[in-house]
């Protein structure tokens, strides 16, 4: 509790003793005595709501909450309701102490969530180790991140090797290893070994001041329930102010009847006045579950994408790097005479000296270091392939058009990929299969986000027909385009737009490098992160830091849940506040009614919002 | 252009909304949002306002709904 909070709770324990002495001392009802002896808790738990009252009647605010306790209040003394006065300003008190306490401590939780700011870089002064502010370290230093602590700066690893967890980031409990000349990003923790770290970005630029400040703007984006919230607040107080002053005026004049009576009943009214359960919650909650799913690894820009998020309906998802992992690798390895270890020799002698991703590919499946002594002549024919001479054989590594070329006749192969055909002296070796792999998680991704009602899953990609079609099968999507050129994609965004209905959403998922324009044309776009590209963090508006299309769902079932708890405050408070104030104009609510339905339901819907940030995985999965 | 404050107590939901909604009235203001969760207020501006004049009016503004709220202004 902070200080302010402490000194409102000695008032409230005090005013409280002192409540019930006046009550219980043997005053005859309405003297002055009682009401002398009632006037001294009243005062002592709400001199400071008078005095805001006058200060900010003199601002012109008329409707202020403050001013409206007053009045509320005062008016319960004129008609000598004294304990009822006293009682009210005090529950007042002890509701408002409770907000402070409740969104104080929800604000603390958000910020544990997100408690990934570092409180120091180690750097090497004369060989001692010293302790820096990390916004003082330049571009190219070395810092030193001992065991246990966490990595300040995005930097590259020159000394050492260990291994971080990464799931302050990206949620993903298994912890990676790094050695010599990998990359690092700032917020992971160092966790066993020391690593010297050359920083490649300052602070401001690094991952970790991108994600706060991504997190902490959100808040800046509201969702449709939040701009309503506060729409309403704008009319509910004036309104309900209004409707106490006809209250106490009118049926006393009409009826001819108990003006005491009547303007009882319209202080109930001012006592109910304030929207603040509705004002501070709904935020409060698309807030939370903005902060829990950052802590699994999901970043969202706003509230407002939390609201479409919900209603996905079409699903549209780019291939390379978002269903599948972007990276070339042998897939198969079909030997037609030899042995299949000497097939991927050929192939890797063959194409030791190209810089080719698909030789890539092939050298690292091999594995070995290639002994460059047995190549004596190698020649790469453009858009073919690979002649070389290895061992005084003729190899050739390629195309079919480079075998054709060659007279070499080829055995089909049904898998879907890229070929590398090799011959050895004109004679047909094999081929090897090099395929992007799709995601472990990518199927049950696309089960997962059927179970949650997305009506179609759509998959763009410029990869030829045939792969788009095997792709389209094995993960179970419902459409596949393929051979599409960047600006192709955006029209068929915009066709799919059309096809959605009026409430449903449409979401695209890229991997953020070449998406950004269709990225901005979806009603949601997210981007694969890969662990702090800027592109995608900057085109999208939901950023996956661990590139996994399975938070999709999650994303998902945050964005559902966060909503109900919602709508669930909404209804909650305004249904009891409307109640009240209906049972007050008919005089079956009193003034500690009231005050429940203002302070109390405040607390109780302060609480709900909490939940949004506790975020339960795969809690609603029907599969 | 986008600017960013921090506000010091700002202890009451409903004047964070009355903030936002009388800032937002201001004709040089594009939009203004008044968070009480993060407690802060950015403001949204055509590039070439005087920022200090528009700041003295939001203050005005600020002190006026809650006098013990405090705009740190960098």
């Amino acid at each position: 509790m902070s200080k302010k909070q402490k000194n409102i709770l000695i008032r409230i324990i005090a005013a409280g003793i002192l409540l019930v002495i006046a009550a219980l001392l043997p005053l005859e009802d309405k003297s002055p005595l009682r009401l002398a002896a009632f006037l001294v808790p009243y005062g002592i738990i709400g001199w400071d709501i008078l005095w805001k009252a006058i200060r900010n009647i003199k601002n012109g605010q008329v409707f202020d909450e403050n001013f409206l306790m007053a009045v509320a209040t005062i008016g319960a003394l004129a008609v000598k309701e004294y304990p009822e006065a006293s009682a009210v300003m005090l529950f007042y008190q002890i509701g408002e102490l409770f907000q402070s306490v409740a969104v104080g401590k929800s604000r603390k939780n958000i910020a544990a969530l997100m408690d990934i700011r570092p409180d120091h870089a180690n750097i090497e002064v004369d060989g001692k180790l010293e302790e820096a502010d990390p916004e003082e370290i330049e571009q190219g230093q070395i810092i030193v991140v001992k065991p246990g602590e966490r990595i300040p700066l995005d930097g590259v690893v020159t000394d050492g090797a260990s291994t971080i967890d990464t799931s302050a980031l990206t949620g993903e409990s298994v912890p990676r290893t790094v050695k010599e000349g990998d990359s690092v990003i700032s917020g992971c923790i160092n966790q066993n070994g020391t690593l010297k770290v050359e920083v490649t970005k300052e602070y401001e630029d690094s991952t970790v001041s991108k994600i706060l400040e991504l997190v902490e703007n959100s808040a800046s984006k509201k969702a449709k329930a939040e701009n309503f919230i506060t729409k309403f607040a704008k009319y509910y107080t004036p309104a309900v102010v209004i409707s106490a002053l006809l209250l106490a005026l009118i049926p006393p004049l009409v009826t001819d009847g108990n003006w005491a009576m009547w303007i009882h009943r319209a202080l109930i009214f001012l006592v109910i006045s304030c929207p603040c359960a509705l004002v501070i919650s709904v935020p409060l909650s698309f807030f939370g579950g903005i902060g829990g799913a950052s802590k699994k690894g999901i970043l969202i820009k706003g509230g407002n994408f939390l609201e479409v998020m919900a209603n996905a309906e079409i699903i549209v998802f780019d291939k390379t790097g978002t269903l599948t992992k972007g990276v070339f690798e042998v897939n198969e390895i079909h030997p037609h005479v030899i042995e299949e270890d000497k097939l991927l020799e050929l192939a890797a002698y063959a194409e030791s000296y190209s810089d080719h991703p698909i030789a890539h590919s092939i050298s690292s499946k091999y594995g070995k270091e290639t002994d460059r002594s047995r190549i004596s002549s190698n020649e790469e024919i453009s858009g073919h392939g690979i002649k070389a001479v290895i061992d005084e054989h003729e190899i050739c590594a390629g195309n079919s058009k480079l075998m054709d070329k060659m007279g070499v006749d080829i055995v089909p192969c049904d898998k879907t990929g890229t070929m590398v055909h090799i011959s050895d002296n004109g004679q047909y070796a094999g081929h090897i299969v090099i395929a992007d792999r799709i995601k472990e998680t990518s199927q049950s991704a696309i089960k997962r986000l059927k179970a949650r009602g997305v009506k179609q899953t759509v998959m763009l990609t410029g990869d030829s027909a045939s792969a788009a079609e095997a792709a389209m099968k094995e993960l179970g999507l419902d459409k596949a385009y393929s051979e599409l050129l960047p600006a192709d994609k955006v029209d068929k965004v915009e066709k799919l737009m059309e096809e959605k209905s009026p409430k449903g959403s449409l979401v695209f998922v890229g991997d953020g490098i070449n998406d950004a324009p269709v990225l901005s044309r979806a009603d949601v776009g997210i981007a694969m992160g890969s662990l702090g590209s800027d592109a995608a963090i900057e085109a999208a508006d939901i950023v996956l830091m661990d590139d996994d299309p399975e938070k999709i769902a999650l994303a998902m079932d945050i964005s559902k849940r966060t909503l109900r708890i919602v709508y669930q405050n909404i209804i909650f408070a305004l249904g009891v506040k409307f109640i009240v104030l209906l049972l007050g104009a008919l005089g079956l609510a009193n003034m500690w009614l009231a005050v429940f339905a203002d302070v109390g339901v405040s607390v109780i819907a302060i609480l709900n919002a909490m939940r949004a940030m506790k975020i339960k995985e795969n809690s609603s999965d029907q599969n | 252009m986008k600017k960013v404050f921090k506000l010091i107590d700002l202890d009451c939901a409903n004047c964070a909304a009355k903030m936002e909604n009388a800032i937002k009235e201001l004709p040089e203001v594009d939009d203004a949002v008044v968070s009480f969760m993060t407690q802060k207020m950015t403001i949204k501006t055509a590039d070439d306002t005087d920022l200090d004049a528009l700041m003295a009016k939001v203050v005005k503004i600020c002190k006026k709904v809650e006098p013990d709220c405090e705009i740190v202004l960098k």
